[in-house]
């Protein structure tokens, strides 16, 4: 049992449990307190400062965010104390930050920047200290972007990369005035453990992390008339998207998103979800394969359980931290890259254009899809499968570059060919989603039946826990998949790669019972992404989960297998599921990576 | 009314033998917990590390707190610039210290001690692990279940700082935590912690060895006891003394002083800057009601006679600061560099005379705004030496 404890906030009384901090308590009546430091996210900090608030009675101030209240506190927010150390501390954070704000990625979108702008920081008394550091940027990884000039130290990356993902590609070196945000050795972040996952950029306030744009390189494209550009957008931009350009959390932009992409000037705008319902094609196949050849043929070799490879931050992470079970991953290359081989292949074909003037840019959540996009795997059409990858923020930058009044805009369609896509294929992009996905499918493909869910609805894998598991009974089966008769098919679904630890642990330990398992690297799936809009937190991410689910049940169809393009790019194209141009353009292999 | 004593009296304490350890423990042992916690409450022994919490005290928090899992750690990672005396004693009577640890595990319930021991003083870790080894073994023989061990500490001045000590003791980065949660609650590996310096436990033996009262007659109301002082700089008779508390800076200097005394740092670069003037009304001992001013100190006590530079006195500081930062508050980090680097623009006039009032405001906020005893002592020595030599900052 907690108890109340009664403090004044501001002269204003608030009864708050035990162990509230003060930062909560005067949220509670609508007192803001500023902070750079702290994210919901990951754990108390309290080293940037600017949270102090005035404890009466007490010489020093408190920092609002690590303070839990004490019965009779009097706290003062805004006293003239705390204003003026306020101010010094965020004049100390300027003389130390690479200002240059109008040439800064992040200008107006910095946290470092609101603040000053707040307490109207109008000159710099202090002396400017960055000057006289060596600047280091490393733009060396084709993801992200790391500039040491400005970095306030706050280690919300560190803390994320450490605490949520549990990679610690970024972790604090040296003391004193030396002290930074490095790597191993400080390599690159291009050589270093760093799966590429963005949610540092996500949470970084300033500058100092963002992803390398490419928003320049595909305007020179479309802006070119000799090359045929088309753009694929994923499951979780359609609902992201909205939060940059003036919709609240949550909304469902996919028509205006198209009508957007074609007004930039793409010559075709098409959807990765329909490669997502492929996938599941593809990969449900692949573990009725597998499951067949351990149950049937009493192959000893085959590696179970699968798990899913459509993120490619888990990819990378399982080749630098599990390297010995690579052959659990599905062989299935990510949507994103099986999109990518067959508009250079099947849509050119189908289009009658030279694939060698076909530019493939997508859309995605995530910075780690532009260095997937990257790998020298992905060529399996003899062209890159995917030529720049841009995230959410950096479409919004583009629409408000060409002038779009999104908000009016009338909603359109996916071009044809690859732009159908199933409610299965947009769950992608929460976690759980491409689970569900092949269930719908598998189930049915077994037993000649819709899965026992309402709406389709495979609730137990729902939900923002971070390791879930379940089982589907398989029972009535069809002729063909006798011997899957009464199994119980168990899962696994984990997102953000601390999550995957454990679920990788239980499969080192010989815990693991589940036959399939999926992982996102991203909390919340793809759509907590690293190029997702920033802020995010668990409520925003629940919002966009929300908008998912709604898209899903919108649709007039709902089962991957059903959909008719996919039907139809068999028919015509691919033959059958893990056929040999399956196995060429929508397969891949991985590499084992060093530990460091 | 300031309370002083008009002679500095020599003590001798610490560093009588120990040889009578064993005897000292057991009989320790065999009394009640409260016994003991209200010999050293009444004692009013107050931490020597320079800090000054009352160690009766903090041993009962201790004691009280809920967990079968308890620490008992003994700070001897002297980095305090000018302080020399916990070598002395670890090398001198470590039974001493060791007695302590056990018998404070005892009260609180700890079974184990760890000694953290200062990076510089490897050649220690030698004798004081046979020290531990026979002592472990009188432990054994009398059934008293309390192991102590040695972890070296790797060179940084932060880890001096108890819960920055923890951090390094768990394997991570030398960063102070925030607090609340305080060690007694929430220490080492997250449970309760007795964390005490070298001199502390010392002084502990003294008091289940003589009594409260022997110790509580030295000193002055509210610095109760003797201290041990490293004492250097400009004086004819450098070295480690063991003085009663609440001695004028007059007497001391007049004692220790070379006849040109300028200025005494007391209490090392996280210390107060005394100047001649103020000699005869600082006294040294804890803060309390009835004393003038009383500065604490760790033990170091730096003479500087007219030929030092104060300056250059200041700008070492800082230095040593803007190094030793462990870097992860803004108030600190940062603002140790533009204390230093501001310094220094004066001095060379490209920045106004003026500019030194601006420092000094940083230096209050960074004692009203730093996350630890690091960044909220800078503005001390800076304060100090800055007000009092304000002309040598200039010209």
């Amino acid at each position: 049992m907690s108890d109340t404890i009664h403090i004044t906030i501001n002269g204003i009384p608030v009864d708050v449990t035990e162990d509230t901090v003060i930062l909560d308590a005067a949220k509670k009546i609508n007192v803001v307190i500023p902070t750079l430091c702290y994210h919901q996210d990951i754990c108390v900090a309290g080293n940037c400062r600017v949270c102090l608030v005035e404890v009466s009675g007490q010489k020093r101030l408190a920092a609002a965010c690590a303070t839990p209240c004490e019965e009779g506190m009097d706290i003062l927010t805004n006293s003239l104390k705390v204003r003026n150390c306020r101010k010094h501390i965020i004049e100390l954070l300027l003389s130390e930050h690479n200002a240059d704000c109008t040439k800064c990625y992040k200008n107006g979108k910095c946290e470092l920047q609101n603040l000053a702008s707040e307490y109207k920081i109008m000159t710099q008394d202090f002396i400017e200290l960055y000057k006289e550091k060596k600047r280091t940027i490393d733009n060396i990884s084709p993801s992200i972007v790391k500039d040491d000039s400005k970095c306030i130290r706050c280690q919300r990356c560190v803390r994320t990369c450490e605490e949520l993902q549990g990679v610690n590609a970024l972790s604090v070196a040296y003391k004193g005035h030396e002290m930074k945000i490095s790597t191993f050795y400080e390599k690159s972040m291009n050589d270093v453990v760093c799966t590429n996952c963005g949610q540092c950029v996500n949470r970084c306030p300033t500058g100092a992390l963002v992803e390398k744009n490419y928003i320049e390189e595909v305007w020179d494209a479309i802006s070119n008339p000799d090359l045929h550009v088309v753009v694929q957008t994923a499951p979780a931009v359609r609902i992201g998207l909205g939060e940059e350009l003036g919709y609240p959390v949550g909304t469902r932009v996919t028509g205006k998103m198209v009508a957007a992409l074609k007004r930039l000037g793409f010559d075709a705008v098409l959807d990765t979800d329909f490669t997502a319902d492929l996938t599941i094609v593809e990969e449900g196949s692949e573990l009725l394969g597998r499951l067949k050849k351990v149950l049937v043929d009493k192959q000893t070799d085959i590696a179970l359980p699968m798990a899913t490879s459509c993120s490619p931050g888990w990819i990378k992470y399982i080749e630098h931290m599990y390297p010995e079970y690579l052959p659990n991953l599905s062989t299935c290359k990510s949507p994103q890259q099986m999109f990518g081989a067959l508009l250079k292949t099947y849509y050119a074909k189908a289009r009658n254009i030279d694939p060698k003037k076909i530019v493939s840019v997508s859309v995605m959540p995530c910075t780690a899809k532009k260095f997937e996009a990257a790998r020298p795997e992905m060529y399996g059409s003899g062209y890159r499968d995917v030529d720049y990858v841009l995230t959410t923020r950096e479409l919004a930058i583009m629409i408000k570059q060409a002038g779009i009044n999104f908000v009016q805009l009338e909603e359109m369609e996916f071009d044809r060919l690859m732009g159908e896509s199933t409610g299965a294929g947009v769950i992608f992009g929460v976690t759980g989603g491409v689970m569900e996905a092949a269930l719908r499918t598998v189930y049915e493909i077994v037993t000649g039946r819709e899965i026992p869910f309402k709406n389709l609805a495979v609730l137990p894998i729902r939900g923002m826990e971070g390791v879930k598991m379940g089982s589907v009974k398989i029972e009535n089966t069809l002729e063909d998949w006798k011997f899957l008769e009464g199994v119980e098919l168990k899962y696994a679904v984990a997102h953000g790669l601390t999550n995957a630890k454990k679920a990788m642990d239980m499969i080192k330990a010989g815990t693991a019972d589940f036959h399939f398992l999926e992982v996102m690297a991203c909390p919340g799936g793809c759509l907590g992404g690293g190029g997702q809009p920033i802020p995010t937190n668990l409520e925003i991410r629940k919002k966009r989960a929300a908008a998912i689910y709604a898209e899903d049940l919108g649709k007039p169809i709902r089962k991957s297998h059903e959909n008719p393009e996919v039907i139809k790019i068999y028919n015509d194209f691919l033959g059958k599921p893990l056929g040999e141009l399956s196995h060429k353009l929508l397969h891949t292999s991985y590499q084992i990576r060093e530990r460091t | 009314m300031i309370e002083q004593h008009l002679l500095l009296k020599r003590v001798d304490f610490i560093f009588v033998q120990d040889t009578d350890w064993e005897k000292i423990l057991q009989k320790s042992i065999h009394r009640t917990k409260q016994e003991l916690i209200n010999e050293l409450i009444s004692s009013e022994l107050k931490g020597r590390g320079g800090a000054g919490f009352p160690t009766g005290l903090k041993w009962k928090l201790t004691s009280e707190a809920a967990g079968d899992e308890k620490y008992v750690i003994c700070n001897a990672d002297e980095g305090e610039p000018g302080t020399f005396k916990d070598r002395e004693i670890l090398t001198r009577v470590p039974y001493k210290v060791l007695t302590a640890m056990a018998v404070c595990g005892f009260i609180v319930g700890a079974k184990n001690g760890i000694i953290y021991l200062r990076g510089e003083y490897k050649f220690l870790e030698k004798p004081l692990k046979d020290a531990i080894n026979e002592f472990s073994y009188f432990c054994n023989k009398i059934n008293l279940d309390f192991t102590i061990k040695i972890f070296m500490g790797s060179g940084a001045y932060i880890c001096g700082e108890e819960t920055a000590l923890f951090e390094s003791l768990e394997g991570k980065r030398g960063e102070p935590r925030n607090k609340p949660p305080y060690p007694s609650i929430s220490g080492y590996r997250k449970k309760p912690t007795v964390i005490n310096n070298v001199e502390t436990l010392a002084h502990t033996y003294t008091i289940f060895k003589y009594g409260a009262k022997k110790f509580y007659d030295l000193g002055v109301q509210y610095s109760r006891g003797s201290k041990l002082f490293s004492i250097s700089g400009d004086t004819p008779k450098p070295g480690i003394y063991e003085l009663e508390l609440g001695m004028s800076l007059q007497d001391f200097v007049d004692e220790f002083g070379d006849g040109d005394t300028k200025a005494v740092q007391v209490g090392g670069a996280s210390g107060f800057l005394v100047p001649r003037k103020k000699f005869h009304e600082t006294a040294i001992g804890y803060q309390g009601k009835l004393v003038g001013i009383s500065l604490p100190t760790g033990g170091s006590m730096m003479i500087f006679n007219s030929s030092r530079s104060m300056y250059n006195l200041l700008d070492n500081y800082l230095e040593f600061f803007r190094e030793e930062s462990c870097g992860q508050c803004t108030p600190c980090r940062i603002g140790c560099q533009q204390l230093l680097a501001g310094i220094k623009a004066v001095k060379k006039g490209e920045r106004p005379a003026p500019y030194l009032d601006k420092l000094l405001k940083l230096s209050e906020t960074m004692q009203y705004t730093a996350k630890c005893g690091l960044g909220q002592s800078v503005a001390n020595s800076f304060a100090s030496i800055v007000e009092n030599f304000r002309e040598e900052m200039i010209y």
